[in-house]
């Protein structure tokens, strides 16, 4: 069964909407779409490195993409740049160079419209390995920092006053973040996973009154986003990432309608 | 001398920020079962005070030693935005775990049980005050931060959730450090107070801070005459004029 390049996809798909939906929910709440865009623009340098060097492509963008962040953190404590100008700076320094060092390696073939936009139809089992075991690791930790990560997205000195260490769990959540794009970039691709995460959840939003209630949506909002995606992209023959991300919007447009404009 | 009841002691201390000071050379002691109040006008130090005390600060100048972990604190300002569906039941359990009854029993105390199930977006600036208090005091802390919890309760309900936190403090023998404008309510329910001014203008009973002359320069005259209305007995009653009309009992 797992001969079958779309099961696979499936399969990819699912995994990627399980671990998308709660980490989307935390980007959401915390306004770190922008952040989200950082991180995943600095992957194309970690997809070079990858194969300049020949090793394990979603360990070198975790790797990169991690050490963005946390420079980004640093950054936050030394600087007085707004965040938003930081994340600018980085994530279009961090692009910069990526292409910089992809004109030097002219000789090798590279499959750039698969990095940009993801090619899950290309999916392997090695890639589906990595996939959920890399998510059941990042939902693990996650559900470990719940409370506290929680609790300083509500308010940050609250939680800091009544002991819950918020400096550890954001960063911690940052790297849940690189880790979470190291796994889903070879599927949804690096100009659109911020799209995986954000959209769902603005969905769930929509039509939800408490924070369960909406990482739960988001997930079923994300699975329905891939069953339809997958299905239409292969009726229809377009790109696979691109199709989900069109479905999660679809489903968000729908969900306006359910909109609880009370809260 | 050593006091077992002492909750928290900061000694001397300030903080430095952006080539000025916030605040220099704070000393108070929060001890069990007692109140101290931070009065003071704006810009005078009082939250930055509250968060030296709790912790909050790296680099700060002075000691602070915190005899306890059972914090709690209500922010003088908690905005929800509209991406964060929160309930007050969520929102009870923010940084604790609590049963159903001690949830019941804190926003009962509090006079907001029947919201329990609201969005937290959806209560007026008075409920939202009264169930960060039900929140701060569900878990039955020794120390309680309280930075002005009456803001936007409307008098009657001020003088009530006064009356409450008095109790809070002797029902459950917690220290507690509020921060407040209302200087008339403060001073009938405090046991300690301190002005605020960039630095400690002056401290002490609330009978003693309103005969300071600083204290007078800061809040104007009639401010030290606010006590009186709580100090005096009434043996007589005034009619609209203001002329005695008979004896009280």
């Amino acid at each position: 069964m797992f001969d079958d390049f779309l099961f696979r996809a499936l399969i990819a798909g699912i995994g990627i909407a399980i671990v998308t939906g709660p980490l989307g929910c935390f980007v959401v709440w915390r306004r770190l779409s922008f952040f989200g865009d950082t991180l995943a623009h600095s992957a194309l340098l970690g997809v070079i490195l990858s194969i300049s060097f020949d090793i394990n492509i979603s360990l070198s963008i975790f790797a990169v993409s991690s050490l963005v962040a946390l420079i980004l953190l640093r950054l936050q404590n030394t600087t007085n740049l707004a965040g938003d100008a930081l994340l600018g700076l980085l994530s279009h320094s961090s692009l910069a160079i990526g292409l910089v060092v992809l004109g030097f390696l002219s000789f090798i073939r590279f499959d750039i419209m698969g990095i940009l936009f993801g090619d899950i139809l290309s999916v392997n089992v090695n890639d589906l390995i990595i996939i959920w075991a890399g998510g059941a690791i990042i939902l693990f930790v996650l559900w470990l920092i719940w409370k506290p990560l929680f609790a300083s997205t509500v308010n940050y000195e609250l939680a800091e006053a009544e002991g819950m260490n918020p400096k550890r769990v954001n960063a911690i959540f940052t790297i849940l973040l690189a880790a979470l794009i190291a796994i889903s970039i070879k599927m949804v691709g690096l100009l659109l996973i911020t799209g995986m995460l954000i959209i769902p959840c603005a969905m769930a939003r929509n039509l939800s009154n408490n924070p369960k209630q909406m990482v739960i949506l988001s997930i079923i909002g994300g699975l329905l986003s891939v069953f339809i995606g997958l299905y239409a992209s292969f009726e229809i023959n377009t790109s696979s990432g691109p199709t989900i991300v069109t479905v999660a919007i679809i489903l968000f447009i729908l969900s306006l309608s359910r909109i609880r404009k009370k809260y | 001398m050593i006091d077992n009841d002492l909750l928290v002691k900061v000694s001397d201390a300030g903080l430095y920020k952006d080539g000025k000071w916030l605040v220099k050379g704070v000393n108070l002691n929060i001890t069990k079962g007692k109140i101290v109040t931070l009065i003071g006008p704006n810009g005078s130090g009082k939250t930055t005070t509250a968060k030296i005390a709790l912790g909050l600060y790296k680099n700060i100048e002075g000691n602070v030693e915190r005899l306890t972990n059972k914090i709690s604190y209500v922010p003088q300002k908690v905005s929800i935005d509209w991406t964060l569906p929160v309930r007050v039941i969520d929102f009870m359990v923010l940084t604790q775990d609590l049963q159903e009854q001690e949830i019941n029993d804190a926003l009962n105390l509090t006079g907001v049980e029947h919201l329990k199930n609201n969005n937290l977006r959806e209560l007026s600036g008075g409920e939202f005050q009264r169930v960060l208090l039900a929140r701060a005091i569900a878990k039955k802390p020794d120390l309680l931060v309280l930075d002005e919890p009456v803001q936007g309760v409307d008098f009657t309900g001020e003088v009530e959730l006064y009356a409450l936190i008095k109790k809070i403090s002797e029902t459950l023998k917690c220290g507690i450090l509020l921060i407040s404008h209302d200087l008339h309510v403060v001073m009938s329910a405090t046991d300690y107070v301190v002005c605020l001014n960039g630095h400690v203008c002056c401290s002490g009973t609330p009978v003693a801070v309103a005969q300071n002359k600083e204290y007078k320069e800061l809040f104007g005259e009639k401010s030290s005459q606010l006590l009186s209305l709580y100090e005096h007995e009434h043996d007589h009653v005034h009619d609209s004029d203001g002329n005695i009309v008979k004896e009280a009992k």
